[in-house]
């Protein structure tokens, strides 16, 4: 007892500090000078973010960016865009980056869709919470559980507690399905089978917010297309989908970055191994396992580059609907 | 169309052991199948999505011995069904040099509940500057800090360790004191502050961009007028943003707090030893080289339990959760 209360004082503690600190520095600000007020609030409103943003990711990545430009030698010399061009001429390397292509695509094609289908057809159905509820639980169980979920269905063979060997055998189905009972060998198979991971885990989220989003779609816009005689497959990709196109977008956005950075479902099923590897997967073992930290960082620089369309396609996106709406 | 195979195979297990029911009732169950295809699709999809969890859920209640024999479909034929409670007991009764499950299950809760709530405050203010303050170079900002939802975490580990044990210095002034190890903050050192950050750290970019979408899409009369009657900043953000944004902010909070309650990587580099957190203990029971994995199957029902309870209670916050309005009802 005395410890939760300990717990709970420590947190109470660290945030009331925090908000003082905040408040402090405001009321300073406000009896500033007009010319210093605006710069005063802005700092402080950005300045918490920024910060943590600078020691978390932005000094890590420009420190990354600058030695993709060094080679891996002890003596860590200048190569220009030789790590690059090593990339783009290793079998390795450019499997890891078809395959990340794979998860964003696959990954976000079929989580969304799945998504807004549920999302939609659940929709004041009876037991809609329950149907939810259950869709949700894979995105609220930790990691060392999925993984363990997973070798259950995709144990090889020689292992008697693999369920898609167990329904081959039930159905009598040709075992080269499964390349011969071993699934997560065979590829091109085996990235596919570690994307409905990834699908199974990200379509609560999409699920959930998508469902948010139809609610707010106000009766009488749906109401207006019927009486226009609108069927229902019309109203839904007439008046829903466009009314929750942000909606949309946010949760592609999230889904792409989500499969762009694939790195547990790989290491904690196939290691990388058999064609599956990922760009982030390959970056993990540069730094850590294989000592070439520069070719490392030379493919994180890629990846980095891939999510920049991402980034802007959302950016325009949301500035038109803020002139639309 | 690979990605499809996987569960229309399940889905044939259930149609056939439907199909042993006798006449009249599948008659009635193929005119319901007809009539309402939609509900038809929902349930399929999740009987495939809960199939994976529901075969751990029967594992972790089968003895060793037959989980690592048999499937756990076995369970269901007459004569097998062995029922042990003791993946769960051997799970909640492990004691350590560090004490036992209740003491990293309060870890857990000291980690996540300001792991959560410091970056998504961190995170309102600064997408409330994104959206309603102007400044030059505003929208290229935006953009960076979204370009660093990409940064991979374990890129990130290592020089965030370094900050933490040699803190930063210019010359001789320190102007972030290190934390790990110091033996001038007790507090630091009892408390999991170095996780915290991380957290705070990490959540950040993918925070900004959530509150930032649903914030700017606020209605801008109500802040235009706010303005006008001479409310500042804050007490604009604090009197119509905050209460406007609980939805978006609760929904968040769920998402974070799941994230940093099922996180791994964070907790086992930067909260070890007395701050050790639930799933890095739970790894730690497996044995050092896995060969105790059964004890992974009740584990991972045990630390779902706290997630699921809090989706629960704030799943009616999600009416108008992470939606970003073009549309107000």
């Amino acid at each position: 007892m005395g410890q939760i209360f300990n717990a709970l004082k420590v947190v109470v503690l660290g945030i009331g500090v925090f908000a003082l600190v905040l408040g402090g520095i405001y009321s300073i600000t406000t009896k500033l000078q007009s010319r210093w007020l605006e710069a005063g609030q802005r700092s402080l409103f950005l300045g918490p973010a920024l910060i943590l943003l600078t020691v978390g990711l932005i000094v890590p990545a420009v420190r990354t960016a600058y030695n993709a430009f060094f080679d891996d030698t002890p003596r860590h010399e200048f190569v220009a865009f030789g790590n690059f061009v090593d990339i783009f001429q290793s079998h390795d390397e450019l499997t890891a980056i078809r395959n990340t292509v794979l998860w964003v695509v696959f990954g976000t094609v079929f989580s969304t869709v799945f998504g807004l289908m549920i999302a939609k057809l659940a929709d004041r159905m009876r037991g809609e919470a329950l149907a939810k509820a259950l869709i949700f639980l894979p995105t609220a169980i930790a990691l060392v559980g999925a993984g363990l979920i997973w070798k259950f269905v995709y144990a090889p063979s020689n292992q008697k507690y693999g369920l898609l060997n167990a329904l081959i055998r039930l159905f009598h189905l040709p075992r080269s399905w499964g390349g011969d009972g071993l699934w997560l060998l065979n590829p091109p198979l085996n990235t596919f089978l570690l994307i409905v991971i990834l699908v199974w885990v990200q379509t609560g989220f999409a699920t959930v917010v998508f469902s948010a989003a139809i609610k707010g779609v106000p009766d009488s816009m749906l109401e207006a297309a019927r009486v226009d005689g609108a069927n229902e497959r019309e109203v839904f990709f007439k008046v829903i989908v466009p009314s929750i196109r942000p909606t949309i977008i946010t949760v592609i956005t999230t889904t792409v970055i989500a499969a762009l950075k694939v790195f547990d479902i790989v290491k904690s099923s196939t290691g990388g191994n058999f064609d599956t590897s990922t760009i982030a997967n390959n970056v993990y073992d540069h730094y850590f396992i294989s000592g070439s930290p520069n070719l490392g960082s030379a493919l994180a620089v890629i990846l980095f580059v891939l999510v920049i369309p991402v980034v802007i396609v959302n950016q325009r996106n949301q500035s038109r609907t803020r002139e639309l709406g | 169309m690979t990605a499809v195979t996987v569960p229309s195979g399940a889905a044939g297990a259930g149609a056939a052991a439907t199909a042993v029911i006798a006449e009249p009732r599948s008659r009635r169950i193929s005119s319901w199948l007809r009539s309402s295809p939609g509900k038809v699709t929902v349930w399929a999809l999740v009987f495939l999505w809960t199939i994976p969890t529901f075969g751990l859920l029967v594992t972790s209640f089968r003895p060793e011995n037959k989980i690592k024999s048999t499937g756990w479909w076995t369970f269901f034929k007459p004569g097998d069904y062995q029922l042990t409670i003791k993946n769960y007991t051997d799970v909640l009764n492990a004691k350590t040099s560090n004490g036992d499950m209740g003491k990293y299950f309060l870890n857990s809760i000291k980690i996540v509940i300001p792991g959560t709530l410091l970056p998504i405050l961190i995170a309102a203010l600064a997408a409330y500057a994104f959206s309603w303050m102007r400044f030059k170079g505003r929208d290229w900002l935006f953009i960076v800090v979204v370009g660093l939802l990409v940064v991979p975490l374990q890129m990130a580990l290592i020089p965030l360790l370094r900050l933490f044990t040699t803190g930063v210095h210019i010359g001789s002034v320190t102007v972030f004191p290190a934390i790990a190890g110091s033996s001038s903050f007790d507090f630091l050192k009892s408390n999991p502050v170095q996780a915290w950050i991380a957290h705070a750290c990490f959540a950040m970019p993918l925070a900004i961009f959530l509150l930032k979408n649903f914030i700017s899409s606020l209605p801008s009369e109500l802040i235009e007028a706010a303005r006008v009657d001479g409310a500042g900043h804050l007490r604009i953000f604090w009197k119509i943003i905050i209460p406007l944004s609980v939805p978006a902010l609760a929904s968040l909070a769920i998402f974070q707090f799941l994230w940093v309650w099922n996180d791994y990587l964070v907790g086992y580099v930067f909260a070890g030893g007395n701050n050790a957190p639930l799933t890095v203990r739970l790894v730690d029971l497996a044995g050092s080289r896995g060969e105790d994995w059964q004890r992974l199957t009740a584990a991972a029902f045990l630390t779902m339990v706290v997630p699921l309870a809090v989706f629960a209670a704030l799943q009616r916050f999600f009416v108008r959760g992470l939606v970003t309005g073009a549309v107000k009802g």
